[in-house]
């Protein structure tokens, strides 16, 4: 009798040792294969004609760039400096790579043989619209792809908002500097 | 009655007493040992994948900033591996012909996904999420090596249970500033002991080591 409930004890411990399937749960992990469904994903795309809770979006300016079919010339919503280093921030991660940092167009996948992009200090894109860099990046234009599954629309406008900083930065006057950070800027030898 | 065995096997009896102790010891170790080994947690084996994409060039050389390509890392548990779409951004123009893209432009041309093999398998009784890791100075290179000089990637440490909680109960030994999560050093600076404390006080870094923190 001992033994036998030693045995059974020792055999429900060795059936326990299923790891495995505790490892390996049945459920759908992020972008995990399926067997399931016909395209062999997992995740789910949206059914055709719905929107998310809160993904609707209808804004023209906010999400296209556009005030009344025209690229907008304002931003959707106001520009603070923490918006400015969020979109320095992003324009490394996701612009540099081509435009480069300072915006000439010789970025690292430019040097290795990428369509080069124009210069954002030419004078028909310091005059565009802060719209248009919006729609660009949100749509593509010529051989840039567009970014908006990488970007989030309010990064884009951060972004744009940096490029205009950019801008001005490449075509600064001494006077430009308030005189207390002019000091900063002389040659220490 | 006889004595069935001889004076001369009494060295072999206690030899295998004392034997046993070592015997035991021994098929401890070797369990350690075999659990720890790279053959068991598969820990700094090169993973094969069907297009031999090259950490150590996109951002190691070309200086890809992870978010590029992970871009819910920073806001999901899930890192986010890119779409097709975000490979094509670039080889459409560069490299486009090459043979050894072509499951990237089938998968673009047919929509369907390219099968990554995962290299950090975590166990589903596991709970993870890198965003808050990120917010707390955990670096990606903490965990994942200097995957700017990996050619095929590799698993860099054991994922085991004690590994967690190394840093789980000393963060101050890992943590970095927040500005510095995405470089690539894998190696603490030698005030590190200073840092760290630093960090740990002002990122508010309490990191728990309850069983529901990671099994839920």
């Amino acid at each position: 009798m001992k033994y036998s409930k030693c045995l059974i004890s020792l055999l429900f411990s060795l059936v326990g040792c299923h790891q495995r399937d505790m490892e390996d749960q049945p459920r759908a992990d992020p972008l995990e294969a399926s067997a399931f469904f016909e395209d062999g994903q997992a995740a789910r795309p949206l059914v055709e004609g719905t929107v998310a809770r809160g993904h609707l979006r209808v804004d023209e300016h906010l999400f296209r760039g556009r005030v009344n079919g025209a690229p907008a010339g304002t931003f959707p919503f106001q520009i603070t400096r923490a918006d400015l280093e969020r979109g320095r921030e992003r324009y490394a991660v996701f612009c540099a790579p081509c435009h480069d940092l300072v915006g000439a167009g010789q970025g690292m996948v430019v040097r290795r043989g990428y369509q080069p992009p124009p210069s954002f200090h030419i004078d028909r894109l310091r005059q565009a619209p802060i719209g248009h860099f919006f729609q660009v990046m949100t749509e593509g234009l010529g051989a840039m792809p567009s970014y908006a599954h990488q970007v989030p629309p309010h990064d884009r406008w951060r972004i744009a908002a940096y490029v205009r900083a950019l801008q001005l930065s490449q075509h600064a006057l001494l006077d430009d500097v308030p005189p207390q950070e002019r000091e900063k800027l002389r040659w220490k030898p | 009655m006889a004595q069935i065995f001889h004076p001369a096997a009494n060295p072999f009896a206690r030899f295998s007493i004392f034997g046993a102790v070592f015997l035991a010891i021994g098929a401890l170790w070797l369990t350690g040992a075999i659990t720890r080994s790279a053959w068991f947690t598969r820990s700094n084996v090169a993973r094969d994948q069907p297009v031999p994409f090259t950490h150590e060039l996109h951002s190691g050389k070309l200086g890809l900033d992870c978010r590029y390509c992970h871009t819910s890392v920073e806001e999901s548990p899930f890192a986010g591996l890119p779409p097709t779409q975000t490979c094509m951004n670039c080889h459409t123009q560069i490299w486009a012909d090459a043979p050894m893209l072509e499951p990237v432009r089938q998968s673009w041309q047919t929509g369907r996904p390219i099968a990554w093999t995962r290299v950090y398998d975590l166990a589903d009784f596991c709970a993870f999420d890198h965003s808050i890791h990120l917010r707390k100075g955990i670096g990606c290179s903490t965990c994942h090596g200097s995957v700017d000089r990996m050619p095929l990637m590799w698993q860099t440490v054991s994922l085991f249970m004690e590994w967690c909680l190394d840093c789980h109960r000393q963060p101050e030994r890992f943590i970095r500033p927040r500005e510095a999560v995405f470089r690539m050093d894998d190696e603490p600076p030698l005030d590190q002991p200073r840092i760290g404390r630093e960090l740990v006080e002002r990122y508010h870094v309490r990191p728990s080591t309850d069983c529901t923190t990671c099994h839920r």
